[in-house]
């Protein structure tokens, strides 16, 4: 579970507020959505939860643990898909996921098994022994997962995580999510594509210039909005339809 | 700390362009350009030493008996060319020899006979050849005048109120020393090479195929994740650095050192001690190259400001080329000079000053945990994080 309350984080001495007063909560089982057009601040919020960035001020708690004073265990326990999804072009899949074991302080039978597991639920076994060299959008998604995931977390996070992936990719991640849902995992992933929390997320909050702008499940948010389909609905909360089609 | 090290290290063995950089052209350009450069040195020396020397002589007609005193001495007199001063000039002849018309008149008369040696003294390879003219014709002058003094019964002696002579102190060893002074640039330049792409591909690289990110979320302090990237370099650098030496020891064996009636101190014994001297500077390199590349956004921003650091170890092999002074205690203090006064005291063949030995280390390898501790706090700063922050 997360809690996030009143997180700011300005860049460039406070001339630039990325995030302003930020709060919600992501419960365990239920998948979280961070919606907002491009630029909104959703990274950086997500930045914050997985203690890559500082906030200014506020606080959060990543299943009680406060960053703050235990910043090793709340990494251990997060599994982070972030934007860069960067591999080494030279090492295998595997070796690519089992290197990101290895940080994590897991056995070699662990790690072994936990890849197996992985390839299996993902599809990689095609691939898992090639170099990641030439590997495909997809492929490259899969193996940014896998190696995120490597330790079983409970809660995680992803930031635009269908970004250039084709439709069946797309739809084998969602399952993927639910999967992780039906475990009892607490999930937060931050999106500006509006079909994707509609079909994914239990719970949205919709980010824009920084603030929350609305709060709760797809149909409260109709309710409140008065509009019919999600879309409009997210253009009446945040004011503008800028950022949406990019 | 142990999985960075050794995913870093299988990562770059995979790459065959950094294997063939790093571990192969890297020590062996260094003792290639250095033999190559030192038998050519010492072949042009020896020839013009030993070539005859062909003398263009405006005027002999002028002087029979100065003439006949050179033939005799080997020089080939050759017919002068048309205009002396400018054929110098045009590089067409090295020295040109004049004896004017009033020589004989002069002679005659008791009065110094005037003769013109025509050079261009600011060409370094006419050196050689000016002050063998110069020695043949003082050995005339000096001929002569014994002649004239004992016609007029003075002894000769009384011309030389003293007697200089050189009594040479160098050894083979500390004229190889010489030689070699190129040497310890080309030792430390490999520390240089070794680790060059290492901090880079660590650092930038990992920033611009977006991978580092994710790498700092794993539940790892990050002075660890640094520690274990630094030490992959420094394990490089050494690396070249063991190779390069080892390939010197080698190259030395082509030298045509006999011709040169120097020896150069360069075994496996002293390639140790210079491994042992110059492994602090390693991890100095390592440390230096990975903070600057850590402040570059991709591979090629990185490189650029390589350039420029691979200057530095040059300074003092410089300094020490144009003010060859002996080795002092303050020297062994300073990082880098250290290691070039002290390589060329082991190949001149010297007894080892442990002392000294120790201060080097020391200051080096003080000066490089400075460095890597700098390196190790980078991380904690978000604007070398993110690729667009």
């Amino acid at each position: 579970m997360i809690e996030a309350k009143n997180l700011r984080k300005t860049f460039n001495k406070g001339k630039v507020v990325a995030v302003d007063n930020v709060s919600f909560t992501a419960r365990d089982g239920e998948i979280t959505g961070l919606l907002g057009p491009n630029g909104a601040g959703k990274t950086t919020t997500l930045r914050m939860l997985y203690t890559l960035l500082r906030p200014d001020s506020g606080h959060m708690r990543v299943d009680g643990i406060d960053p703050e004073v235990q910043p090793l265990s709340i990494k251990r326990a997060l599994g982070v898909v972030p934007d860069s999804r960067g591999l080494y072009d030279r090492l295998t899949a595997r070796e690519n996921i089992r290197y990101y074991g290895k940080l994590h302080g897991l056995g070699k039978a662990d790690i072994e098994r936990r890849i197996e597991q992985l390839t299996e639920i993902l599809g990689m076994s095609e691939f898992i022994d090639r170099r990641t060299t030439g590997f495909s959008q997809g492929q490259r998604v899969k193996v940014a997962i896998a190696r995120a995931l490597i330790h079983d977390p409970r809660t995680v996070l992803l930031d635009e995580p269908s970004n250039g992936l084709d439709v069946m990719t797309t739809r084998a991640l969602r399952e993927f999510l639910r999967e992780l849902k039906k475990q009892g995992c607490c999930v937060v992933l931050s999106t500006h594509i509006m079909q994707e929390v509609a079909a994914l997320c239990d719970r949205i909050v919709i980010i824009a210039d920084g603030k929350v702008a609305a709060e709760g499940t797809a149909d409260e948010l109709l309710q409140r909005s008065g509009e019919a389909n999600l879309e409009d609905a997210f253009v009446k909360l945040i004011g503008s339809a800028e950022g949406l089609l990019a | 700390m142990n999985a960075v090290f050794i995913k870093e290290l299988l990562d770059n063995f995979r790459d065959r362009r950094v294997i063939l950089n790093t571990l192969v052209i890297g020590p062996l350009m260094g003792p290639v350009i250095f033999a190559v450069m030192i038998s050519f040195m010492a072949s042009q020396a020896a020839e013009r030493m030993e070539s005859r020397l062909e003398l263009p002589v405006v005027g002999a007609e002028n002087a029979p008996n100065l003439i006949g005193f050179l033939e005799r001495q080997g020089v080939l007199i050759e017919d002068a060319p048309e205009d002396p001063e400018g054929a110098v000039r045009r590089e067409d002849e090295e020295v040109v020899l004049r004896i004017g018309p009033d020589f004989g008149e002069a002679w005659e008369a008791g009065r110094p006979a005037p003769v013109e040696i025509i050079a261009d003294q600011s060409r370094r390879y006419t050196g050689a050849s000016i002050s063998r003219v110069r020695s043949y014709l003082h050995g005339y002058s000096q001929q002569v005048s014994q002649l004239r003094l004992q016609l007029r019964g003075v002894h000769p002696e009384i011309t030389r109120p003293i007697n200089v002579t050189v009594k040479d102190l160098s050894t083979p060893e500390s004229r190889g020393g010489m030689v070699l002074a190129f040497l310890p640039y080309f030792i430390l330049i490999t520390v240089f090479m070794g680790s060059m792409h290492m901090a880079i591909d660590t650092t930038a690289g990992e920033r611009e195929r977006k991978s580092l990110e994710p790498l700092l979320i794993n539940p790892l302090p990050r002075w660890q994740i640094m520690a274990g990237k630094l030490g992959a370099t420094t394990f490089f650098a050494l690396a070249t650095l063991a190779l390069g030496l080892i390939a010197f020891v080698y190259a030395m064996g082509f030298l045509p050192v006999a011709s040169m009636d120097v020896a150069l101190n360069l075994d496996f014994r002293v390639a140790g001690l210079a491994f042992l001297l110059v492994a602090p500077a390693a991890l100095l390199a390592a440390a230096l190259l990975t903070i600057l590349a850590s402040f570059a956004k991709s591979f090629r921003e990185a490189q650029s400001y390589m350039g420029m650091v691979i200057l530095i170890p040059m300074i003092p092999s410089f300094w020490i080329l144009i003010d060859p002074s002996r080795a002092e205690t303050w020297m062994t203090l300073v990082p880098l000079l250290s290691q070039n006064v002290l390589i060329l005291e082991l190949v001149r063949g010297e007894a080892v000053n442990w002392a000294w030995f120790g201060f080097s280390m020391g200051t080096t390898g003080l000066l490089a945990g400075i460095l890597a501790a700098v390196a190790g706090t980078l991380y904690n700063r978000p604007r070398l994080i993110f690729t667009s922050a």
